[in-house]
């Protein structure tokens, strides 16, 4: 009876070890990050989207993409979302009558799905081989497929459903965006900010970004105001446009501590397909939870020890196969 | 019966051609024509998963369910050689040689899960590898295991080499490797469990919690010694064996004992985040979630008294009992559970080369213990046995 009671606080003293570490001593605490200072991005402004889809086409030739058919005759390129072949898609949201623009009822609105370049990726966090990386300069989180093992613990981990798998190639990679980096040498920028006809995609750096959908969201409503084009500290391609119904949310400004691509919205986030997130990443509480238990090895090594020396202790007349039974009246 | 003095092991005898063996090896086939249809046409063309579901029962079920089911010898070795319950020796070589298949399984099963295979040897190279990621941690740990299973069962292949020598000198170092047999189940099980955290929202609150590494590790102890049940009734009844009542009893009041703790740290955690709620609604997940914890509770009552805990059948029904409450904790979190944010108009449910495939690795084990525990000293020897 002795022993069992001891074989049973072991076994509460091991679980309040571990809770004990996962409740997090301060040092081992990994704090959501944030994004850095250079950190580039998108403005993605709903109001302001006519739906043309200039920058789903234009997301296929920069990346090299091949079209994706939803309809029969296949014609051209008709995603329905975002896959391994296809990085960024407009899509729509509809409800009653559809009469009326960025109206929850009875209306209809646009929204762009692409990568949000979070300040704390969970892909980042979950890819077990660095084929997920944010680069410390831009943010932007690039895929090396090189590195990759297939494993999609990043598809299965991005709260927006962002890393895509190629499922009919046997050597699939990931698809996702990644802010045009590979066209920044020649002098280009995001392919869906450059050809947006109404800056409804806007490129530039994040802090600037969140400075423009403030100073939007602060407008009155009906009011009008310059909106830019292509990108911020470009040449000059602004317009005067009406001002849109703003809801007073910048998406992207503290979700999961923050994100590089931002978004501006008339219409209910959650409604539109953008899950509501928390201020702290899911990455940091997992990273808090790995590093308590696993920083330095300092707890495996220290169990180590102490199995070891109870193990040596126990094993002594192992090889004996003509039987020991320790036999403690315990039936 | 026979007395308090321990049997050794010895080789069961027979023929490895038989009804079972023969089943399996035709299992075995039609995973194996799956699996080339799959490296060369690519995942999609067999298997039902998409960005929506990117992880099926491939990962879900061969790899977490898998190695969950094959902590028998984990169990066994944490009583025998940590708690110093040497009574329980003669249950060590058979559930060793079970969590030996299913971890090496396990761990051979990612390789028809992963989309880039040949990349694989990254998770171990310094400059690819990524300590932060959970997966990381996950694959070294299962990795190390099987290395050190593989050795700690090694005296079975030894003895019957009569490299007597060879075995001695092992034995010296054999208590480092059975801490280690100890602490890397421990690490990994838990990791597993842990490996839900990332993905924050996608989870359904009943799964997902800051607890979740020590709910997984308790759950693959229980599992560990509910599969130790399940599998001594089943090798007693298949070789017409006595079944070791003597060593299962006092067994099945441990399992209890560490059952009891799990469940007041799962309803306790559950309570304090105030997620039941989500428990009760309607829908296949709460369903789901109550034929888990049903099925937690259930040895209470299947073998709750001295009296239950003699009568094999019911030791057996508490064995899957126990091991349909891990496999579901698994499922719910990973798949039934998962897809809050991105589920919507995603579905998935596995195809038939899937469970083929499935099929066809656990059909590889019960191979693999057959001829294993018929031509080697697994077993415990028994008096009325003809020798091989």
């Amino acid at each position: 009876m002795d022993s069992r009671r001891l074989f049973l606080k072991g076994v509460v003293a091991g679980g309040a070890a571990i809770t004990a570490a996962a409740v997090a001593p301060p040092s081992y605490a990994r704090e959501t990050h944030s994004r850095p200072a250079e950190a580039l991005g998108l403005l993605y402004d709903a109001t302001l989207c006519i739906g043309c889809k200039a920058c789903v086409v234009a997301c296929k030739e920069a990346n090299n993409n091949p079209p994706e058919f939803s309809t029969e005759d296949r014609l051209w390129d008709t995603p329905l979302d975002t896959s391994g072949y296809t990085f960024n898609i407009i899509k729509m949201y509809r409800n009653g009558t559809m009469e009326t623009k960025d109206a929850e009822v009875n209306g209809f609105a646009f929204m762009k799905t692409s990568c949000m370049h979070c300040a704390d990726p969970s892909c980042v966090s979950a890819c077990p081989v660095s084929a997920m990386t944010k680069d410390p300069v831009t943010g932007i989180v690039a895929y090396d497929p090189g590195a990759c093992v297939g494993c999609r613990y990043c598809v299965v981990a991005c709260p927006f459903g962002i890393p895509k798998y190629q499922y009919d190639s046997p050597t699939g990679k990931i698809g996702k965006c990644e802010l045009c980096r590979h066209r920044y040498q020649d002098g280009h920028y995001s392919a869906c900010a450059e050809v947006c006809p109404t800056g409804a995609t806007l490129h530039g750096r994040s802090a600037d970004l969140l400075l423009e959908a403030k100073r939007r969201i602060a407008l009155k409503p009906g009011s009008v105001t310059r909106y830019p084009r292509g990108k911020i500290g470009g040449p000059d391609q602004s317009y005067e446009g009406p001002v849109g119904n703003y809801l007073q949310h910048v998406y992207g400004e503290k979700e999961y501590g923050g994100t590089q691509v931002l978004k501006l919205s008339a219409v209910t986030f959650a409604k539109v397909g953008m899950p509501d997130l928390p201020p702290k990443s899911s990455a940091a509480m997992s990273e808090t939870i790995q590093h308590s238990l696993y920083g330095g090895l300092v707890m495996p090594v220290v169990v180590l020890g102490a199995l070891s020396f109870i193990a040596k202790r126990n094993v002594h007349d192992e090889d004996d196969e003509s039987g020991t039974g320790k036999d403690k009246g315990e039936k | 019966m026979t007395t308090h003095q321990q049997a050794a092991p010895a080789p069961v005898g027979g023929s490895l051609v038989n009804a079972a063996t023969v089943v399996c090896g035709v299992l075995i086939a039609i995973m194996a024509a799956i699996l080339l249809v799959r490296f060369i046409f690519g995942l999609g063309t067999v298997a039902n998963i998409n960005d929506g579901y990117s992880w099926g029962i491939w990962v879900v079920v061969d790899v977490m369910i898998g190695s969950a089911l094959a902590c028998g010898g984990f169990s066994v070795a944490l009583l025998v050689y940590i708690f110093n319950k040497g009574e329980y020796h003669p249950l060590v070589r058979p559930a060793l040689l079970a969590s030996l298949f299913g971890y090496t399984l396990a761990g051979a099963g990612i390789f028809v899960d992963l989309g880039r295979w040949w990349n694989f040897w990254h998770i171990f190279w310094p400059g690819y590898a990524n300590p932060s990621s959970v997966m990381f941690e996950v694959a070294v740990c299962v990795t190390a295991y099987v290395l050190v299973m593989w050795i700690e069962f090694s005296p079975v292949f030894l003895e019957k080499l009569g490299k007597r020598d060879v075995k001695k000198k092992l034995n010296k170092w054999l208590f480092f490797f059975i801490a280690l047999g100890v602490l890397l189940p421990m690490m990994h099980q838990s990791s597993l469990g842990t490996m839900l955290v990332v993905m924050g929202g996608q989870v359904n609150p009943l799964w997902q919690t800051p607890a979740v590494p020590l709910i997984y590790l308790l759950t693959a102890i229980v599992i560990g010694y509910g599969v130790v049940l399940f599998e001594s009734c089943v090798a007693a009844a298949s070789y017409r064996r006595t079944i070791e009542m003597r060593l299962l009893n006092p067994l099945s009041k441990i399992m209890l004992g560490v059952l009891a703790v799990y469940l007041v740290v799962r309803f306790g955690d559950l309570l304090i985040r105030g997620a039941l709620g989500e428990a009760l609604n309607p829908g296949w997940v709460a369903i789901s979630f109550w034929i888990e914890n049903i099925a937690f509770v259930a040895p209470f009552f299947l073998i709750g008294t001295v009296a239950a805990r003699r009568n094999p059948a019911r030791l057996f029904l508490a064995g899957i009992a126990i091991m349909l409450g891990g496999i579901l904790l698994r499922l719910n979190g990973f798949l039934i559970g998962y897809g809050h944010f991105t589920g919507s108009g995603w579905t998935y449910f596995p195809s038939l080369a899937e469970v083929m495939v499935t099929v066809g690795i656990f059909a590889i084990e019960v191979l693999g213990y057959i001829i294993i525990t018929r031509r080697f000293p697994v077993l415990p020897r028994e008096n009325a046995q003809v020798a091989s």
